[in-house]
């Protein structure tokens, strides 16, 4: 494990809009305790030396980074786009690598199986093949050129589709989904998942939408994305080993489709390694 | 329509409305609440509804029931043509049924608790809870054990009833806080049956059987 590479990374640790001044409270990031108090306008993130953590309002959460050199937050230029409809969806715990909540998300072929009759259905489990690569330039893993036939594929579906997508992994805990949007075909809804990681085998999910729906209700979009993050849920907290597999050697391929083998690849690279497992044992 | 649902998709008690529904093939409406991370059931509107706070709710015309027990009683009552899901015509039947329906209670503030608590932070003390869910794990355990010994199945009488339609939900949702039922083989057996009964409905955490697989892994 490396903490090291992941000191340098910003991570979410409180819904921004329901921070509430007075109502501090602490979390934990990367095996350390935090405070976190303060306002929407001004969050205060502590460490437990005291020092006081870098802290920026992004995507609708209060964001840190604990380390000297930190990079940069990554863009979702999507957040800016005032027509649509925002969704914090709060936060999840769940007992496993905060990189296998992000290896997770990324996967399709569980559609049918975990998330039946929402974002997948049998017979329709075939993944047609689609194009996986590593954006030096951005540094980012990106998933292209997917389609998949899903029953309900937003709260908006008034019917089955044939869902495109577009994945990418702009850091090692966060994954974004790009999603053709029912009502809007034209656009993408987008869908991320935020990822926190309290320890290597730990995490705290915040899932989180940018969507274009001007119908449903807001506490259905809420359940809709809740409901599928928590048929995931089960999932992760029994995945075996805990960490995740980084070694080539130690690859179960039929759990393994091209993006999951093209995000392994990418963190053992950058020795993004909190939360893996980097030797066969 | 028969009645109107104030629901949140991931509660357990929501859930027991939701399966008795379906397992009664009585159609219904649902109005979702944004329980969590909205607290919208502490709205000032839910709270003219439901002084309480808590859901599910449920209305029918000017009924209005806010505890599950009653809802789950009121809903056997109305829409079962079989009369065996809450058996009226049987006084000590009823009796057990009504014991357990008290037992269902207990087990929202101690598995539905200890649930809470792990997956969603819930601000309660997560151990209390768990250690009060293994209790409860335990005797309902040694209930169905004896149930079995007697050649029954269900907890009570010889057919499903709607005490466990409400033990159901937290029991069989309790490795959501890392309680496994490993140690439970009476309470496997029994959440694979009902997982079996005809018109079954599943939520996060709980699955559909599969074909041609056996106990709570199916
Ligand atoms: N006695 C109620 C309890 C229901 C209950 O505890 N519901 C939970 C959700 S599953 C709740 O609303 N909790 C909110 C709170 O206690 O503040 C019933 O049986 O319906
Ligand atoms: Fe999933």
């Amino acid at each position: 494990m490396s903490r090291e590479y992941a000191t340098n990374d910003w991570y979410p640790v409180a819904d921004a809009a329901r921070m509430i001044p007075g109502h501090g409270f602490t979390t934990r990031l990367l095996g350390e305790p935090l405070e976190v108090s303060g306002s929407f306008e001004n969050p205060v993130v502590t460490a437990r030396d005291g020092r006081m953590l870098p802290v920026q309002v992004r995507y609708g959460h209060v964001w840190t980074t604990t380390g000297s050199a930190p990079r940069p937050l990554f863009d979702i230029a999507e957040a800016d786009e005032t027509d649509r409809t925002f969704v914090p969806c709060g936060a999840v715990q769940v007992r496993c690598s905060p990189l296998r909540a992000v290896e997770n998300f990324l996967d399709i072929a569980h559609f049918p199986f975990v998330h039946t009759g929402i974002l997948g259905e049998e017979p329709h489990t075939q993944v047609a093949p689609y194009k996986v690569e590593i954006r030096e330039d951005a540094d980012e893993v990106w998933a292209t050129q997917i389609g998949f036939h899903q029953p309900q594929a937003a709260k908006s579906a008034t019917e089955a589709i044939e869902t495109r997508y577009e994945y990418r992994v702009p850091a090692p805990t966060t994954a974004v989904l790009y999603k053709t949007c029912p009502p809007k075909p034209e656009a993408w809804d987008v869908i991320a998942i935020f990822v926190q990681p309290v320890a290597e085998d730990m995490c705290i999910a915040w899932p989180w939408m940018a969507l274009y729906d001007d119908v449903s209700p807001y506490a259905d979009l809420v359940q809709f994305q809740q409901e599928i993050f928590l048929q995931d849920r089960s999932i992760l907290e029994n995945q075996k080993p805990t960490l995740l597999p980084l070694d080539p050697r130690m690859e179960i391929p039929t759990r393994c489709d091209l993006t999951s083998v093209v995000y392994r690849r990418w963190l053992k690279r950058k020795g993004a390694t909190y939360g893996a497992l980097t030797t066969a044992a | 329509m028969t009645f109107t649902l104030y629901n949140y998709v991931l509660s357990g008690n929501c859930y027991k409305i939701r399966l008795m529904a379906a397992l009664l093939g009585v159609e219904y409406e649902t109005v979702a609440v944004d329980f969590y991370p909205g607290m919208e059931h502490r709205s000032p509107q839910m709270l003219s509804l439901n002084p309480a706070g808590t859901l599910p709710v449920l209305t029918a015309g000017d009924l209005v029931l806010t505890e599950t027990q009653a809802m789950l009683t009121w809903m056997a009552t109305s829409f079962d043509t079989s009369g065996t899901w809450f058996p009226a015509g049987d006084p000590a039947l009823l009796g057990v049924v009504q014991q357990w329906l008290g037992f269902s209670g207990r087990l929202t503030q101690s598995a539905g608790l200890a649930r809470l608590h792990s997956m969603l932070d819930w601000p309660v003390d997560g151990q209390a809870a768990c250690a009060a869910a293994v209790k409860d794990l335990r005797i309902l355990e040694r209930h169905l054990t004896d149930r079995v010994l007697e050649g029954g199945l269900w907890i009570a009488g010889e057919t499903p009833t709607i005490a466990d339609v409400a033990c159901f939900p937290y029991v069989a949702l309790s490795p959501d806080a890392g309680l496994e039922h490993d140690a439970y083989p009476a309470i496997r057996n029994w959440l694979y049956a009902i997982r079996g009964l005809p018109g079954f409905v599943a939520m996060p955490g709980i699955h559909y059987r599969h074909e041609g697989t056996s106990g709570t892994n199916g």
